[in-house]
């Protein structure tokens, strides 16, 4: 045998070997999707998509209390975390090596690792036992102590990315600092800005821990930030926790929900960043 | 007849305290171009920086000593540019970068009016379309994009971007037009038409160029000042000093001796 046909016969077992190993740490991933998908799509209807649960012995019913919740549950929290993680993740690119800064980054690097049931602890002492009871509003906040620190994170390495001549053009045509931000640094960097945002809030539309004490849940209509607000993942838990086998079927259709909303924030975040 | 717009008086300029250039003394004059040229690293930058005060802009830069331009107001014949706003020291006082530098996200047309549109200065729609048509013809611009004004900046060549940048600078209406090394990072063609594009500027407005291309100064100043290792050496009439430097430096530079 000569090396050549040694060579490529080497080159091609561990070919092989890669793709057998890419195929059986794919099959989970797959195997899941196909469950969420096969018995997820025979619960969606009209009715479970429009109307309220009903009690437990009654067929039928729906989920329109936690599609609400968790609409507003993220509207909320992205309109809390944005325009603050954009602001930080500014100052953190202008201003890197300062104290606060350095202390910024640091708080927010360790906050991306806390466990989310955590940081529903903090929400719930913050938030939920001075005003005495659960609220949408708490959740929100802790979904968005969740997605601040990754939008801080991708809004820093964003305009990091903006060429320092940019701006210096702008500051030359006797653009105050301030504008130069707002109209030149940041439209640069939205559509990366604007990726990180969207990957975060695909992460906290199924985070379930940290809402758990917070926005609690609600099985009625409720759009009052100031009440329990129910959402899908705690309808998921709820669900799924119980004994009865309609409710079971009830969590695969939420879960299908939440699966098709992330895979279409996946696929808005990826002709975004086409865009970067 | 001796006709300044711009006079540096005893300026010096640091990063963290180490010293960049010391003890400049230059007047510029009006609708005249001045090169500045010079070894690389020696503060040709630095300087042209401090004129429109982009070089305090740099954490730990430190300037000192006056700078004083023509006023608009009829009562003063000079204003200090370090006790004047640099908003409007910027104004005045344009800028041309080394690498050509079109704002990404603006097409064409926004880029020309990128002073006024970032500014928040409002402009009717024909006023807008006349100094953009106004501006790209100065920079001989106008006849190759003028179809193409909606689409983005960086779709250009290098030499288009370069003098795209020089619309931007000039659509804000300066009196003084800093150019830094406008050609270094251009084709020998795109240079040509940069150079003679200046040549012709200077009816409308005072031009300071930085350059360390020997020839390139030759070619476009009326004067020349020749820096080297932050000091000014020598400043003239480009003519006089080309033909007859009294420094054995400049005489140095002048014929590639020191680059
Ligand atoms: N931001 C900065 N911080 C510290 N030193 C700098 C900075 N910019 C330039 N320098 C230094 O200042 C000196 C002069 O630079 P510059 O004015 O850019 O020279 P030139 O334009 O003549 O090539 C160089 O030694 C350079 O290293
Ligand atoms: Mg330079």
């Amino acid at each position: 045998m000569n090396k050549t046909s040694f060579r490529r016969i080497k080159n091609d077992t561990y070919k092989l070997g890669l793709i057998l190993l890419t195929i059986i740490s794919t099959v989970p991933f797959l195997l899941i999707l196909f469950f969420v998908i096969k018995n997820g799509i025979a619960v969606i209807n009209w009715e479970f998509l429009t109307s309220l649960p009903k009690p437990i012995g009654e067929n039928g019913g729906g989920i329109i209390n936690g599609l609400i919740g968790t609409g507003i549950l993220i509207i909320i929290a992205t309109i809390i975390a944005i325009p603050i993680g954009i602001i930080t993740g500014v100052y953190l690119a202008e201003y890197p090596n300062n104290l606060l800064s350095n202390s910024v980054r640091i708080v927010s690097e360790i906050f991306q690792g806390v466990p989310s049931i955590v940081v529903g602890i903090i929400a719930y002492f913050w938030l939920v036992k001075p005003m005495g009871h659960f609220s949408a509003l708490s959740g929100s906040f802790a979904l968005a102590l969740i997605l601040l620190p990754m939008i801080i994170k991708s809004t820093e390495e964003m305009v990091k990315l903006v060429p320092a001549d940019i701006k210096e053009a702008s500051l030359s045509l006797g653009v105050p600092y301030y504008r130069s931000i707002l109209k030149v640094i940041i439209p640069a960097s939205l559509s990366g800005i604007l990726t990180g945002a969207l990957t975060g809030i695909a992460r906290i539309s199924g985070e379930t821990a940290p809402l758990l004490f917070t926005a609690f849940g609600d099985s009625f209509f409720n759009i009052n930030i100031f009440k329990p607000i129910s959402s899908l993942p705690l309808l998921i838990f709820n669900y799924s926790i119980s004994p009865y086998q309609a409710w079971w079927a009830k969590a695969w259709g939420i879960s299908f929900l939440i699966v098709i909303f992330i895979l279409i924030l996946n696929i808005l975040t990826r002709i975004l960043y086409k865009k970067i | 007849m001796i006709n300044s717009i711009l006079k540096i008086e005893n300026l010096s300029a640091s990063y963290d305290d180490k010293v960049i250039i010391q003890n400049i003394n230059l007047e510029f004059q009006k609708n005249k171009i001045t090169a500045i040229m010079g070894p690389s690293g020696c503060g040709k930058t630095t300087l042209l920086r401090c004129l429109n005060r982009m070089h305090e802009l740099t954490p730990n830069a430190k300037v000192s000593g006056k700078i004083l331009l023509e006023s608009t107001n009829l009562n003063d014949n000079f204003m200090e540019l370090n006790s004047t706003d640099p908003i409007l020291v910027r104004r005045r006082i344009g800028m041309v970068f080394q690498r050509p530098n079109p704002f990404p996200n603006l097409t064409i047309y926004q880029n020309v009016l990128a002073g006024y549109l970032l500014n928040g200065i409002k402009l009717k729609k024909q006023e807008a379309d006349e100094i953009v048509e106004k501006h790209l013809n100065l920079v001989a611009l106008w006849d190759e994009v003028k179809d193409n004004l909606k689409k983005h900046g960086t779709f250009l060549s290098g030499g288009q971007q370069q003098r795209l940048c020089i619309a931007r600078a000039l659509a804000m209406e300066p009196d003084v037009l800093l150019l830094d090394e406008p050609t270094s990072a251009l084709d020998p063609i795109s240079t040509q038409r940069i150079e003679d594009l200046i040549v012709e500027l200077q009816k409308t407005v005072t031009i300071i160029i930085v350059t360390h291309n020997v020839g390139q100064a030759g070619r476009v100043s009326d004067f020349v000042a020749f820096l080297y290792l932050g000091d000014l050496i020598e400043y003239g009439l480009t003519d006089t000093i080309f033909t007859n430097p009294k420094n054995l430096q400049t005489e140095k530079f002048l014929t590639g001796k020191i680059s």
